[in-house]
């Protein structure tokens, strides 16, 4: 029987009693509150700190500046991007929003009451806000923290072969160029960020309580940074309140709050509030793109290239693998095949805030599904040919898989072709497009259909190319079968919400032949469990799924020498038949894993050399990235008059490979699928001259509510990973690659009889009735 | 000042600052930290409880302005340790993946469900328009509250 199917979830049981333990519900003995003055300006130099008002408040315990950072040698720390940035800024602010000052005091109120009386005198300065300007001559130098750097310039990367992709370019008979912005969203978790510490004075160890999604990381960075011995700090990420790549980094708060403890003595909570999570935290895209597309004039594509100007923010802080300053979206020749594909890309710093890698987006993956799946939509129209029809003839066809892509991915598995027509046919493609020749005929209201095919590149990765500051992105699993059966498994990554609980045990049961109510998952807590990565990147189903199957087997494996004994046969007689061994043709003698787990805790006498009991461990070091794909068609309704989109329909097709908890995949599709339809109609993070943030509430920031979603309608093809010992690939991000591409494909398509070809998201009211009106203004600066 | 607040049936009395949210009287004060805090202009809902049975953004109520009334929190939806039927609905449809949402959304459904007990798919979803939720993209929200419905008519 198989132990993979949909099954409800164990975490639920405390969720919806209200009994969770969020890190803000983490309440410690005499535990005090800090909080985090913030820079009212985007650039500005400090010229003086007063704080002695407010450590003359009565519940005031500390207050912290950068001066007392820096002498702990604490005042900058490392980004994960080898960069680095200001705990609390001493020199000058380089974004609004930026850490000044820490308060701890006896409670969160009188906390947010003291930073009223910390007097900052900043001398402002020019701000750079369009990354355009970034490089200018003239543009104010942000990082003048930095040996000798004199101006904004970060990093020049490129990909693939640009000789082959000029030749092609030049000879070729269409080509089609595009600009398009990315433009930078939040990923906005309904949990903010924010920690517990507790250091122990006595005992030297430290106990962080914080939503991490990668809490090992986070240990060892933490050593890097505060000095602290690795094994006298424990960080436990309890449960997270959603995290899509928000809650990978360390934040100045995080130090704060540890270097407040350290100095009361006593544990000291710290929470952001919203506006300093959409401020301050992980931002993700900010990517402005230069597409060009060359093909036949019968519609076959050959080559894509790409400039990028990659706005990184005042600090470099994106987290992604050291080799790949762009992450990965190098992958953006996506599902086709081209015979040469060249990006380059140079990142900037501007008065920003850091990030630029989060947000569900597989390392960047997004920008580049988003970049082709838009250069493939603009040569429909300039070919005059159905965007289904000319995507349906470049995809790679399944006979040429494993495929090594232009720019050096080498892709797993596919059946595209296969999975476009499901969501065609699902769709209704046909009857779709004569309903809007009927519309567009009688000159009726506007409809668009979009399509987007993805192909993502996850799991990262084998350990000899891909690192975070150093850390090789492998994860281990530990297994443990106690005498009477029970399973308890312990992984290095970290729920946020995906129901790892649930998975992890559903696919020890389907190894061990075992109920997954029999196996309990540990996760999130770094003294509990073995080293890794964490959770991002889609890469907790391909590396630490993968490193659960391997330990599991581990156990069978030890756990056949046990019954070779007690069924007095010898290991290589024996068969593993509907989770039990039994001897090779006699199903009946089989033994289950409860009553070898017995057996190999009591006194039965094993071969030689072999150690009793069956727990494990294991390291699982990914010898590819997996490969998941899609094929999403949107439908739009636009109402001209006031530029309102409506999603008629959203058709996802997703393959992620085997599926070990259907329902849970497709929960996740959905939630994608959301966030997909929030970043292109609504998620605005836009900054006015001065750099101030006009995005910093939800007010302004927008997310989809229930009203703006349709019911989505969801299928699946299943094609295994070769590789991946379950064949799964994640899905966690699939869907919030792949729809955004889909929703402005179809807005975009909405507004062809006004001879619109393009159009940057978000796709506001605004945007779009400007755009209809033949005036689209830039989506990162100031609406007009 | 010294209020009480009746909260899942049992009376609170506390000295609390007239400034103090209910939010944060429910959290820190009564350690019911199944309300949770999530934005700071009433626009996420993950706060919501019911205040004298109707459904209130904790976080925009000051706790004084509790005092003498009844609030239900997510942590008195469970009834003699029988589960609401909402709280299983979300469990059969896969409603909740974070959690963080959850409370709030079930409060809302309960309420709904109490004044409407067979609410279409576009009722539930405009009931529960004030509320975010990042995981689930509402689609089995709204199925849960569903099954909640069908399996009280059935009941
Ligand atoms: S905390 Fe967001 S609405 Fe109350
Ligand atoms: S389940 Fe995570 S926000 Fe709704």
């Amino acid at each position: 029987m198989s132990a993979y199917g949909r099954m409800h979830r164990k975490e639920d049981a405390r969720f919806i009693r209200g009994r969770g333990t969020y890190t803000d519900d983490v309440n410690l003995p005499g535990m005090l509150h800090g909080a985090v003055l913030r820079s009212p300006h985007a650039h500005a130099a400090i010229v003086s700190i007063d704080t002695s008002a407010a450590e003359a408040h009565p519940k005031v315990k500390a207050v912290i500046t950068g001066e007392t950072l820096a002498g702990l040698r604490l005042a900058w720390m490392p980004t994960l991007s080898g960069d680095t940035q200001a705990v609390l800024a001493t020199d000058k602010v380089r974004f609004q929003g930026q850490e000044v000052a820490f308060v701890v005091a006896e409670d969160r109120y009188a906390a947010r009451d003291a930073l009223e009386l910390i007097d900052v005198e900043y001398e402002p300065l020019p701000a750079v806000v369009d990354a355009r300007r970034a490089l200018d001559e003239d543009a104010p130098v942000i990082r003048d923290d930095l040996d000798g750097k004199a101006d904004n310039h970060i990093f020049d990367w490129q990909a693939g072969d640009k000789a082959a992709t000029d030749a092609i370019f030049e000879r070729a008979q269409v080509t089609v160029a595009q600009d398009m912005l990315y433009p930078r969203v939040h990923p906005a978790p309904l949990e903010t960020c924010g920690a517990v510490a507790d250091f122990d004075r006595v005992t030297g160890k430290l106990t962080v309580w914080c939503p991490t999604q990668a809490p090992h990381a986070h240990r060892t960075l933490y050593a890097m940074v505060a000095g602290i011995p690795e094994h006298k700090i424990r960080v436990i990420s309890p449960d997270i309140g959603g995290g899509f790549g928000n809650k990978v980094g360390i934040y100045p708060g995080y130090v704060c709050a540890i270097v407040g403890s350290i100095v009361t003595g006593r544990p000291v909570k710290w929470m952001e509030d919203r506006s300093e999570n959409l401020m301050s935290t992980s931002f993700a895209r900010d990517y402005h793109m230069h597409g060009e597309i060359a093909a036949t004039r019968d519609g076959r594509i050959q080559a894509i290239r790409v400039k990028v100007l990659a706005d990184h923010g005042a600090f470099n802080g994106t987290a992604q693998p050291t080799k790949y300053p762009a992450g990965f979206f190098h992958v953006f020749t996506g599902s086709y095949d081209l015979a040469a594909a060249h990006c380059e890309v140079t990142g900037v710093y501007t008065n920003k805030a850091p990030g630029g890698v989060a947000y569900a987006c597989s390392f960047r993956v997004t920008e580049a599904v988003y970049l082709v799946e838009r250069l493939v939509d603009v040569l429909a129209v300039e070919l005059d040919m159905d965007p289904a029809e000319l995507r349906m003839r470049n995809l790679l066809k399944p006979g040429q898989f494993p495929y090594t892509s232009p720019t050096g991915w080498e892709y797993d598995s596919g059946d595209y072709p296969r999975t476009l027509r499901l969501a065609l046919d699902m769709a209704g493609y046909d009857k779709l497009r004569a309903e809007q020749a009927d519309r567009r005929a009688a000159g009726g209201p506007l409809m668009g259909i979009g399509i987007s095919f993805f192909t993502e590149a996850v799991g990262a990765g084998p350990r000899k190319h891909m690192d975070i500051l150093g850390l090789g992105m492998a994860d281990g699993a530990e297994l443990r079968v106690h005498p009477t059966g029970k399973a308890v498994l312990r992984v290095s990554c970290q729920s946020q919400g995906q129901g790892h609980e649930t998975t992890f045990a559903q696919i020890v049961a389907q190894e061990l032949g075992m109920s997954p109510g029999d196996v309990e998952v540990v996760h999130g807590d770094t003294d509990q469990t073995p080293f890794g990565l964490g959770t991002y990147g889609s890469r907790s189903t391909p590396v630490s799924g993968a490193a659960t199957a391997m330990v599991a087997r581990k156990v069978r494996e030890r756990a056949r020498v046990v019954a070779s004994a007690m069924l007095e046969a010898s290991p290589e007689d024996l068969e593993w038949a509907e989770g039990r061994w039994a001897v090779r043709g006699d199903p009946a003698t089989g033994k289950s894993m409860a009553e070898i787990a017995l057996a190999a805790h009591s006194g039965l006498e094993l071969p030689e050399g072999v150690e009793g009991h069956l727990d494990a461990v294991c390291v699982y070091n990914p010898p590819n990235l997996t490969y998941p794909f899609g094929a999403y068609v949107c439908v739009v309704d636009v109402d001209p008059g006031t530029g309102q989109v409506k999603v008629r329909r959203f058709v996802a097709v997703d393959d992620c490979g085997v599926r070990i908890n259907p329902m849970i995949v497709e929960g996740q599709i959905h939630g994608g699928l959301a966030d997909g339809v929030g970043m292109a109609l609504m998620q605005l993070m836009a900054f006015d001259e001065e750099g101030n943030h006009l995005g910093a509430s939800f007010m302004d920031y927008l997310l989809p509510t229930a009203v703006e979603c349709p019911s989505w309608e969801l299928g699946e093809t299943v094609t295994p990973s070769p590789h991946h010992p379950i064949g799964a690939k994640g899905v966690g991000e699939s869907a919030t690659v792949g729809s955004p591409a889909a929703v402005v494909n179809a807005v975009v398509d909405a507004l062809r009889p006004y001879g619109v070809r393009h159009a940057d998201m978000p796709l506001t009211p605004a945007n779009v009735w400007l755009t209809i009106q033949g005036r689209p203004f830039r989506t990162d600066l100031a609406i007009p | 000042m010294m209020i009480t607040v009746t909260v899942n049936g049992q009376a609170h009395t506390r000295d609390v600052e007239p400034r103090m949210l209910l939010v944060h009287f429910l959290r820190d004060e009564l350690r019911l930290t199944g309300t949770h805090w999530g934005c700071d202009t009433s626009n996420c809902g993950v706060c919501v409880v019911h205040l004298d049975g109707t459904p209130v953004k904790s976080c925009s109520v000051l706790a004084v302005m509790a005092d003498g009334h009844e609030v239900t929190t997510v942590e008195g939806l469970e009834r003699d340790g029988e589960l609401d039927t909402v709280q299983k609905g979300f469990v059969e449809c896969h409603g909740l993946q974070c959690g963080f949402c959850t409370p709030g959304m079930m409060l809302t459904a309960r309420w709904l469900l109490d004044r409407d007990p067979d609410p279409s798919e576009a009722e539930i979803r405009e009931a529960i328009s004030g509320q975010l939720c990042r995981c689930t993209g509402y689609e089995n929200i709204v199925r849960s509250v569903r099954w909640a419905a069908e399996s009280e008519a059935a009941s």
